[in-house]
């Protein structure tokens, strides 16, 4: 999905709040928010793609002025509820108060049908797929052509795994692409590498 | 709910809703209350920078580890005791140098080899960096105090698989000589994320 979480490129954000040996932590609560979610996963309530996902869902007004750790407790309420091991009712009336949750879910989609295996040095494109459900392909990279540099071991695909549709694992590639590529004429120089995974590439032409 | 209802009924603080869910988990036998707190020490007190400073430390005094941690992150990091989630399958080190700056983020959630540079920060989360560190990185650089020359190349890396990656910072010379705990002890978190150099 097209959703409020894929920012990388996105303009208009001031500079970044930096401060030498930043915290990870700001309150107890959130120390406990991210154990109760690894918990979670560590118990197979849920993988990773689907708390992903889950966070992704929020509505986009709750994300952006939601905290990290706030985004982590919806995605795992969303999921607790989803995966009816408690109620919406139970919680909200535990918590003594309203608790927002993470928009429904959209169909998810197994590997593309063509996969290329690629070698470092290949020139690819990302596919112009546009989907409703999960994905791990950025937005900025869609349609645009890079250079592949090595290849990972395989992972569950994420557009199948966080909606619970089989599919075959594959490898992603480590992509290269110029800075100036993605964003003509608007963009510092760089390298910028992402990890695409096999379904969202093909051989460029 | 209705929307009439949500005007009169508050939003329960994130305090009160993670204590509702543990509560709720504890009383559908998920047991969390027990199992929360070794989580908490774990992320508290092991998943700390202090795992890859030590990692930078070896590979600039042994060449051989060096090698072998470029090769295989995950593999090499195991032979200091430091392991990794099952879903992090791979561990990428990228070796800055004199002319090559790596900085890793990720720009639509913010994954990170946790049990090996520690959990990020909290800026790194943010909405700022993860929008702005992959279109205009040199000046996202420089507002964040480490001002490049033009002639050091850039590479940022968006963590958007479950690939891991970690900086390998370039050795200040007047270290040189060193005893590994000693080098350590000056490898901080930022520099292995690539915001900073030592």
């Amino acid at each position: 999905m097209d959703g409020m979480h894929d920012l990388g490129g996105k303009q208009g954000f001031g500079p970044v709040r930096y401060t030498e040996d930043a915290p990870a932590f700001h309150a107890e609560w959130e120390v406990r928010a991210n154990s109760l979610y690894v918990l979670a996963v560590r118990r197979g309530i849920f993988n990773m793609d689907e708390y992903r996902h889950a966070i992704e869902r929020m509505e986009p007004r709750h994300y952006l002025t939601a905290t990290y750790y706030e985004r982590s407790l919806t995605s795992l309420a969303t999921l607790l509820i989803e995966k009816k091991i408690v109620s919406h009712a139970e919680l909200e009336q535990r918590a003594g108060g309203r608790f927002p949750l993470a928009a429904p879910s959209a169909p998810g989609r197994t590997n593309a049908a063509e996969r290329e295996r690629f070698e470092p040095g290949d020139r690819v494109r990302v596919r112009d797929d546009y989907v409703p459900g999960h994905v791990r392909m950025p937005g900025y990279i869609r349609g645009k052509t890079g250079v592949v540099v090595s290849e990972s071991p395989t992972y569950p695909f994420p557009d199948a795994h966080a909606h619970a549709i089989a599919a075959e694992d594959e490898p992603t590639y480590d992509v290269r692409f110029r800075a100036e590529d993605l964003w003509p004429n608007s963009a510092e120089a760089a390298l910028v590498h992402v990890g695409v995974f096999q379904s969202y590439l093909e051989r460029a032409r | 709910m209705s929307n009439r209802d949500s005007v009169v009924y508050p939003t329960a603080t994130p305090q009160q809703r993670v204590a509702a869910i543990q509560a709720a988990l504890d009383a559908h036998g998920i047991n969390a209350s027990e199992a929360v707190e070794e989580l908490d020490h774990l992320a508290q007190e092991r998943w700390v920078p202090h795992n890859g400073a030590r990692v930078v430390a070896k590979a600039w005094t042994d060449p051989a580890f060096r090698t072998r941690l470029l090769a295989n992150g995950c593999a090499a990091v195991a032979e200091l005791g430091i392991t990794m989630p099952k879903h992090h399958r791979h561990l990428v080190v990228l070796e800055n140098t004199a002319t090559v700056q790596n900085v890793i983020c990720c720009t639509q959630c913010s994954c990170t080899a946790f049990t090996v540079i520690g959990l990020p920060p909290d800026w790194y989360k943010d909405l700022e960096y993860r929008s702005r560190v992959v279109r205009e990185s040199r000046t996202v650089l420089k507002e964040m105090g480490l001002d490049l020359p033009p002639e050091v190349e850039i590479r940022v890396w968006d963590t958007t698989a479950d690939t891991r990656y970690m900086v390998l910072p370039v050795q200040p010379p007047q270290t040189f000589g060193w005893p590994e705990e000693k080098l350590a002890e000056i490898v901080t978190r930022d520099s292995m994320i690539g915001v900073s150099r030592l």
